[in-house]
């Protein structure tokens, strides 16, 4: 039976206050992100205004700036902060014993053709 | 009162001061701001100096100031003022009947009003060997200059006394290099001011700095080898080696003079509210006087009982009624801050809130809901809130449950706005409790015309020492001026009240060595700062502590984290260093082969006179630079605030026109300054004649070869701006070109803010200026052996350390989704 949680390693992978990425074939790439206080959130790895990779921007608080043109994400919400408008969207993440797991569905969701399960 | 006609005095009487101290002069200051041309005022100081900011002598034992910073008043102010100083010259006796003093030197100095402002002695324990040289006491400029003195010899050193002044006598010789220990009488350090669980605190954080704290310890004798001190021995037995032994057990009033004179004197000078003494003639201030049978050793009193005095000397009596005081430890890296009454008597509660992980321990004590004492360590930031609340007995039941977050949350979630929380403070809440300057000061200093923080700080002081009230003064001026702050130098961004200078100086001054560091002592308001903060923090500490500082990879733009240049499709650009625009076959043909094996879309020759190669991918990145290493080539910078290129042209190898060895100087440029991280980016040209082929009058730094020489030219911009070069100055040796561009580049990297590239530094500071201190060969010769030393840790290709295998993370994926083999197997 399939998971509806979808396991993609241990949390120390990641240093706070970086983000590492989850390529999902025939779909979007994922933004996995950890902050300084330890917090773990995902998001599609593109941003709302130019599709940057969102992985490689500073992380600071629980907002990512995006490396091409500065607009700052929040990694809660997708949304796009200050005078700037959009979203991307995210990816529900759960913590279990030391280890990061992204809702199944969700990481499916944005696949170009769906697969049979 | 039988004032003597003085036509020279204008018929003013004469007032005399014994004592060139912060109370001494304070109290004249205060006169002078009320009636300036009442008095004939004479000062007698002791110390052969002029008045200076004692409670400032702990920066100096730690070097993070020198004394010219901590001069109160100089010369001039005397002169100024029309006040004779006579220092060095110490009063010996006062002679009420004829009303005059009598100096050391038998000189006589006649008075209508005298005060005596004799300050406080140092209370040295009489155990054995007590006058032993190398004793000393941590009082004035003399002690701290026998304790650098001891300091720059090494050693050991044992401080007696764990309260205030000694533990900052302690912090300053632990920086200066000796090994410290200090020694205890009660369990607890500052007992007087913090309670057991914050004292704990603060012996954990001195023992992890390295000294050695022993509470509980009892003097028994100072123990001597060769004339000299060398130990201590505590009653227990124990003996520690010493070769300084600093006493800081306390103080006295020191009141000798007033007592020979007859005037009441208990423990100190006995004075009612107006500050005056048993003699009617005669006032006193400061720590020589006892008050209502309290006396103080801290120095917000006493500008308090200056204010007094100077209210009743200039007919429009006040009173002085006592003061509350706080305290704040002067430890840089420490925040403490404690007032009022904690002992947990009768009635009181306490409201305390802990942070282990950050080392916070707050703790407020509330008695029939109005705040009585307070004690916060770690975080002491709403301390002038806690006080303020303290010393007027405000009823604080509506803001009880959120006291202990602060003021912003109390007050209704006005977090964001840290300017809020400074318009509630009340007209007389202390703001600068170095020199004493209350809000309602520093307001009417604003309004009176100090629009800026400079003016703010040469009209009434506030922010002229230490410095970390800086934000409040910026939040003064931003309420007071509303949205016309002048030229209020630009905050480094919405993070903090600190502009880019501020920081920088602060980094050096208070050592601070780390971003989070960085963010604590300056009072960042956002946990870890912003996409802004952040590269710019990274870069000054780089700067600040060659070949110390680890490089903060999370804080930096993503091209300087990926040593690549990122695109708009989130690809990079991979740009191999050519030395001075020189290649050869077997770089070209490494480049080649390269371009195919990663699939360069593009392959484009810069500006810079080299070869970029674009759409190579984050995780083939180790790869392609371990390709283009083997062919010997290293990373070329071309995505760093760095040394970008050094443009040549061919020079006299080739050139029918070329003066010199244009390229060949270039490539030695580039081999000197290559790695250099900048505050931006940094663009050098080496052109062989005035023809100028390399565009050396476009770049940061241009060098343009002339029969006689060289001439130096910098500041040039080619991008949106375009500015060309100031000339610096002309040298006659390849040489005297490099060292010449080593202390350019220094000094810019030292001095510009991140993100500011020379030529709008250079309009900025003024060409005239560089001139001039590029013109001194010592600075010179120092800038560049700065330039070198960095250079030492900053040479390495960090192409090869990714291709080494070293941050496999910044490049790898941390996994992979393929749908159809999703399911690990079991």
């Amino acid at each position: 039976m399939i998971g509806k949680w979808l396991d993609i390693g241990p949390v120390t992978q990641i240093e706070p206050g970086t983000a590492r990425t989850l390529p999902v074939e025939g779909g979007e790439e994922i933004a996995v992100f950890r902050t300084m206080n330890g917090d773990c959130y995902a998001l599609v790895n593109k941003c709302p205004h130019k599709q940057g990779p969102l992985s490689q921007g500073i992380v600071h608080g629980a907002v990512v700036t995006c490396p091409l043109h500065n607009w700052n994400i929040s990694l809660m919400t997708g949304e796009a902060l200050g005078d700037d408008k959009g979203c991307v969207p995210t990816i529900p993440l759960k913590m279990d014993g030391g280890r990061i797991f992204l809702l199944r569905e969700a990481v499916l969701a944005r696949q170009a053709a769906p697969q049979a399960a | 009162m039988n004032a003597p006609q003085n036509f020279d005095r204008g018929g003013r009487e004469r007032l005399v001061v014994i004592g060139n101290g912060m109370a001494g002069c304070r109290a004249v200051e205060e006169i002078l701001a009320r009636d300036p041309g009442r008095y004939d005022i004479t000062i007698f100081g002791a110390e052969p100096r002029v008045n200076y900011n004692r409670i400032m002598l702990s920066p100096v034992l730690a070097g993070e100031k020198q004394f010219e910073d901590i001069v109160i008043n100089p010369a001039e102010w005397y002169a100024g003022s029309g006040i004779t100083l006579i220092s060095g010259d110490p009063v010996e006796r006062i002679d009420r009947k004829m009303q005059s003093v009598i100096a050391a030197s038998g000189r006589v100095e006649p008075y209508d009003r005298l005060i005596i402002a004799t300050g406080s002695d140092p209370f040295i324990i009489p155990v054995p060997g007590k006058d032993l040289p190398g004793v000393v006491t941590f009082r004035d400029l003399d002690d701290v200059n026998k304790m650098l003195a001891a300091a720059d010899a090494g050693g050991d050193a044992v401080v007696i006394g764990g309260g205030l002044l000694g533990l900052e006598a302690a912090h300053g010789l632990s920086l200066r290099g000796m090994k410290v220990t200090v020694v205890h009488l009660m369990p607890t350090l500052m007992e007087r001011q913090l309670d057991e669980a914050a004292g704990w605190l603060l012996k954990e954080e001195l023992e992890r700095r390295g000294q050695t704290i022993l509470t509980g310890a009892d003097t028994e004798a100072i123990l001597e080898r060769d004339g000299h001190v060398a130990g201590v021995r505590l009653k227990d037995g124990r003996e520690i080696p010493a070769d300084l032994v600093v006493m800081a057990v306390g103080i006295r009033p020191s009141t000798l003079l007033a007592k020979a004179a007859g005037i009441e004197v208990e423990r100190g000078i006995v004075v009612d509210d107006h500050m005056v003494t048993s003699d009617p003639a005669i006032l006193a201030v400061g720590e020589c006087v006892q008050h209502r049978g309290t006396c103080y050793g801290l120095v917000a009193p006493l500008w308090e009982m200056c204010r007094a005095l100077a209210d009743f000397l200039c007919e429009s009596p006040t009173g002085y009624s006592g003061s509350v005081t706080s305290t704040k430890l002067k430890v840089s890296g420490i925040d403490l801050f404690s007032a009022g009454d904690f002992s947990g008597s009768d009635g009181s509660e306490d409201i305390v809130m802990r942070d282990a992980a950050r080392g916070i321990y707050k703790r407020v004590v509330v008695r029939d809901n109005r705040v009585i004492g307070a004690v916060l360590y770690g975080d002491t930031g709403e301390g002038s809130w806690y006080f303020d609340l303290l010393k007027k007995g405000e009823d604080i039941s509506d803001v009880r449950e959120a006291l202990i977050f602060g003021q912003a949350f109390a007050m209704g979630g006005a977090l964001a706005d840290p300017n809020t929380a400074v318009a509630a403070l009340s007209d007389d809440a202390e703001i600068c409790g170095c020199n004493g300057v209350s809000k309602g000061q520093v307001v009417a200093c604003i309004e009176g015309g100090a629009h800026s923080l400079d003016a703010v700080r040469s009209t009434c002081k506030a922010s002229a020492s230490c410095g970390s009230c800086t934000g409040l003064v910026e939040s003064l001026l931003a309420l007071t001026l509303g949205s016309e702050v002048k030229s209020g130098p630009k905050t480094m961004c919405k993070c903090t009240s600190f502009t880019h200078d501020d920081v920088r100086r602060l980094i050096l001054e208070k050592q601070l060595r780390a971003i989070p560091q960085v963010m604590q002592e300056l009072h960042w308001t956002t946990p870890d700062g912003c996409a802004s903060c952040r590269p710019a923090l990274n870069y000054y500490l780089l700067c600040a502590w060659p070949g110390e500082y680890e490089d903060d990879q999370k804080s930096r733009f993503v091209n300087e984290r990926l040593h690549a240049n990122i695109q708009k499709d989130g690809t990079y650009s991979v740009v191999p260093r050519m030395w001075g625009g020189l290649t050869n076959p077997k770089e070209l043909r490494a480049i080649a082969d390269a371009a195919e094996k990663y699939g360069a879309r593009t392959v484009k020759v810069t500006g810079g006179q080299r070869i970029d190669l674009f759409g190579i991918h984050k995780e083939d990145l180790p790869a392609i630079w371990a390709d283009l290493n083997a062919a010997g080539m290293v990373s070329g910078h071309a995505y760093g605030k760095a040394l970008r290129t050094v443009k040549t042209c061919v020079g006299s190898e080739w050139c029918r026109f070329g003066t010199q060895d244009s390229t060949g100087l270039g490539v030695k440029i580039e081999h000197a300054t290559w790695g250099s991280w900048m505050p931006h980016k940094f663009k050098i040209a080496v052109s062989g004649c005035p023809r100028n082929c390399a565009e050396a009058t476009i770049k940061d730094f241009g060098v343009i070869c002339v029969d006689s020489g060289y001439e130096l030219h910098v500041g040039g911009n080619g991008g949106i701006h375009l500015r060309g070069t100031d000339l610096l100055c002309k040298v006659e040796t390849e040489e005297q070109a490099m060292e010449m561009c080593g202390a350019f580049i220094q000094l810019y990297r030292e001095e510009a803010h991140y993100l500011e590239r020379t030529a709008p530094w250079i309009e900025r500071v003024g060409i005239e200026s560089l001139r001039q201190r590029l013109a001194d060969v010592e600075e010179v010769r120092k800038l560049a052996a700065r330039f070198r030393l960095s250079q030492k840790y900053s040479q390495h290709d960090p192409w090869a350390e990714r291709a080494g295998g070293k941050r496999a993370d910044l490049h790898a994926h941390i996994a992979q989704v393929r749908p159809l083999q999703m399911e690990p197997a079991e």
